[in-house]
């Protein structure tokens, strides 16, 4: 192989983020050796298994990758917003789509609601950790290697070009012979190991390590989504982690499992890939559904309406949600019971999601409402998620699909339900759980400022695609013909897509101002809470809690609150925590050397990262360090800031 | 994390047993369906067979499904599980086998 194909050249833009990619790095090198920050970044960051210090982490990387996609998105929108633009021609168009849609899922939506789960879980069930720390640093880290071997793609080798859902033949080797769908096999399934081990461990975390006396039915409802969340990824990602493995055999090693010739099924991929695909979607709403429930209960300042129903709802989806996967290709043409079947069950999964609409609606009622910025993303997600939930209910119906599928209709279905559910409350849990990560809040006025003009731009780009796709636009094409008819929507689009941009930056700008001028937290407790993470000190002490809190029914804190038990003196004993551990990183960085080499069928390099692999699961094996205690001195320094 | 401190000692005889039949199951696995010369349906059902087998000794070895106390979640658990395992196998034997031709 020559240098040149293993840089991808020729084209400005590539050179240009050449470019600022060396210079970033030249930069971070030079600040970090420049004020010798890289032991604190080591003894800090990298080696931490605290879970606040891990959200952050995740937190941080997704809005990293929320820029990626978004840049990948606007490229689109610059593209289509006139008939036969010569921007971008049609390879490139397929490969800003396939790592748009690639990014914006698993490593934008996924770590962002992880990493909040990780910030939060733990402090509302008045635990101290997560159940398995050093598991839960192996996940970070796989999951940013993961995200950091997908991402290279573009500079060195080739973008994946297949669409996120890469079906096959196109995905195969005939059509793709490039190494771009190998990173995206690889990019996947080592951010996928990082995935399933966060199910395992929150699952286990929520069902042993809430504090006493805290029933299952009287987890906050964050705790509750993510304990379902959690279920649904211990079953759902093992699929996709063979289905990757068996289409890696394909393109690696000459297998036939989804090649057209010698018996394989290329639409079993699909089939494999639904499996999975269709549950990974209510992955990431249902965090997003437990968030706004929190943050609409707190500033209607009132209990949470029908919290049994919202939970047996989520139970009920976990269970539907397994059941609906074929909606996504009734055009394979599968034969009426098939499709009438699916058809069923999907429209049976629209009402489950509507009673917990009902829930917040009556939770609102008769509320004392605050209009914070966390509160306005929860209120605006309401009336343009049934938008999005309502078009769904159409596509589910089969017959109609085969008129719908693949049109901008169906990509206007899945933003209203993917922006207005995950992503608003992705940027409503930044608010509001802001404090308890830097001890500070997000500056108010900036933050409405995002969110007008975000949610202004979101409808302006995808309400006019709906009608872009009954009029038979096609998604996925690089451009249209002026005879089409189709511009006027698509300048409305591409308008759109701008606002949402400027709302992202503001954003940015917030958390650089916030982080400047906004006033430390004091009490741990701004929103008048009325779960345990408020009931924290500010800032958070790494071992959480002095006292593991006692919990006497719903909304623990509150309760706590109103019968003044809240800032009640006890005399401390010392704490157990677990120690740090610099195998997790180690271990993922040998992970991306392995992905690495398979990516380009270097064999020796992908011999050489399992065996680093292997090594570091030895060194882990015979680790027995069974962590440390903090000293009844040092907590007593860390509780007095909560006077 | 900080309660549970109970040492295992002893060597994980299980885990080894469990680990090396494994292996071996799946290398007769592979030696029947390239090897064996027997018919498709054949190789079929052998195969299956032996992925129960495999499961089951995952289940008991690896998984503790016979040591564990609070039997509530651990009969919830399987039973969801079987309810994924079935809808999914049988969910795309079903969904699959309509208008293909392999099969
Ligand atoms: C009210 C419940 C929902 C119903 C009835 C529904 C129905 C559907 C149907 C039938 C399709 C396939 C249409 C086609 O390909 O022609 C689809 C696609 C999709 N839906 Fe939904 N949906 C619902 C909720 C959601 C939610 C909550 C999300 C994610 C947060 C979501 C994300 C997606 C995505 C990403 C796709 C398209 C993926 C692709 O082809 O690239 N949907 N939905
Ligand atoms: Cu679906």
């Amino acid at each position: 192989m020559k240098w040149d194909e293993f840089f991808v050249t020729g084209d400005p833009l590539i050179y240009g983020a050449d470019v600022s990619i060396a210079l970033t790095l030249i930069g971070v090198i030079f600040v970090l050796t420049y004020f010798k920050k890289w032991k604190w970044l080591w003894t800090e960051w990298l080696t931490t298994v605290d879970h606040k210090k891990l959200g952050i982490m995740y937190v941080m990387a997704a809005v990293m990758m929320l820029f990626r996609g978004g840049v990948d998105a606007l490229l689109m929108r610059a593209q289509l917003t006139v008939p036969d633009a010569g921007f971008l021609d049609s390879t490139h168009y397929n490969e800003i789509f396939t790592t748009h849609g690639t990014i914006m899922i698993i490593f934008m939506a996924m770590p962002f609601l992880i990493g909040l789960m990780n910030v939060v879980i733990p402090l509302q069930i008045g635990a101290r950790d997560v159940a398995y720390p050093f598991l839960n640093a192996v996940s970070f880290w796989t999951f940013f290697m993961g995200a950091m071997l997908f991402n290279i793609s573009f500079v060195i080798g080739g973008s994946p070009s297949a669409g996120w859902t890469s079906y096959v033949p196109l995905a195969g080797l005939e059509l793709s012979p490039s190494v771009g769908q190998n990173y995206y096999l690889l990019g996947l399934q080592i951010a996928g190991i990082g995935t399933l081990l966060t199910g395992i461990n929150f699952l286990v975390t929520i069902l042993k390590m809430r504090a006493p006396g805290m029933k299952l039915m009287q987890m906050p409802i964050f705790t509750w989504s993510s304990l379902i969340t959690s279920v649904i990824i211990v079953f759902a990602f093992p699929v996709l982690t063979v289905a990757l493995a068996l289409m890696t055999f394909d393109r690696l090693f000459g297998s036939h499992f989804f090649t057209l010739m010698d018996g394989g099924m290329p639409m079993l991929w699909a089939n494999l890939f639904w499996i999975w695909g269709h549950p990974e979607v209510y992955i990431v709403i249902l965090p997003a559904f437990g968030m706004f429930s929190e943050i609409i209960s707190t500033f209607a300042r009132k209990t949470l309406f029908g919290y049994k129903a919202m939970v047996y709802s989520m139970v009920v989806i976990a269970g539907l949600s397994f059941l609906v996967w074929v909606h996504h290709f009734f055009t394979m043409g599968a034969g009426g019971a098939v499709n009438s079947f699916f058809s069923i069950t999907t429209m049976l999964i629209a009402v489950p999601t509507g009673v917990k609409i009902f829930n917040w609606l009556f939770t609102l009622y008769k509320g004392r409402i605050k209009f914070t910025t966390a509160m306005l993303w929860s209120l605006a997600f309401i009336p343009n998620f049934v938008i999005g939930g309502v078009t769904g209910v159409m596509l589910a119906m089969a017959a109609a699909d085969y008129q719908y599928h693949n049109t901008y209709f169906l990509v206007a279905h899945f933003h209203y339900v993917l922006i207005s559910g995950t992503v608003y409350a992705c940027f409503a849990g930044l608010h509001f759980w802001y404090p308890k990560m830097f001890n500070h809040r997000l500056n108010e006025k900036l933050g409405k400022w995002t969110f007008w003009i975000f949610v202004a731009g979101f409808n302006l780009c995808f309400f006019p695609m709906y009608f872009l796709g009954l009029a038979g636009m096609p998604r996925r094409v690089y451009t249209y013909g002026a005879a089409d008819g189709w511009m006027s929507l698509n300048v409305l689009a591409t308008m759109g897509g701008v606002l949402m941009g400027i709302g992202f930056l503001i954003l940015v700008y917030n958390i650089y101002f916030s982080f400047r001028y906004s006033p430390r937290e004091t009490t741990g407790d701004p929103w008048d809470g009325r779960t345990l993470e408020w009931a924290t000190a500010a800032p958070v002490p790494f071992y959480n809690f002095a006292h593991v809190p006692e919990v006497k029914g719903h909304d623990a804190y509150w309760i706590a609150k109103k019968e003044g038990r809240a800032k009640e003196k006890k005399p401390y004993k010392p704490i157990h925590m677990p120690s740090n551990s610099g195998v997790p990183v180690i271990m993922s960085t040998f992970f991306f050397i392995s992905g690495f080499g398979m990516v380009f069928s270097w064999h020796w390099m992908s011999i050489a990262g399992l065996i680093g692999v292997l090594a570091t699961m030895v060194i882990r094996s015979f680790d027995y360090d069974k962590g440390f205690y903090v000293s009844v001195e040092e907590i007593e320094k860390h509780e007095q800031t909560t006077e | 994390m900080a309660n549970n401190e109970q040492t295992h000692s002893h060597f994980p005889w299980s885990h080894v047993i469990g680990f090396a039949l494994s292996i071996i199951l799946t290398l007769f696995a592979l030696w029947v369906g390239f090897e064996s010369g027997l018919s498709n349906t054949m190789i079929v059902v052998v195969v299956v067979g032996l992925a129960l087998i495999q499961a089951t000794i995952q289940l008991v070895m690896f998984m503790h499904m016979t040591e564990s106390e609070d039997s509530k979640y651990q009969t919830g658990t399987i039973l969801y599980a079987l309810f994924i395992a079935i809808a999914v196998v049988v969910g795309t034997i079903w969904v699959m086998s309509f208008g293909m031709s392999h099969m």
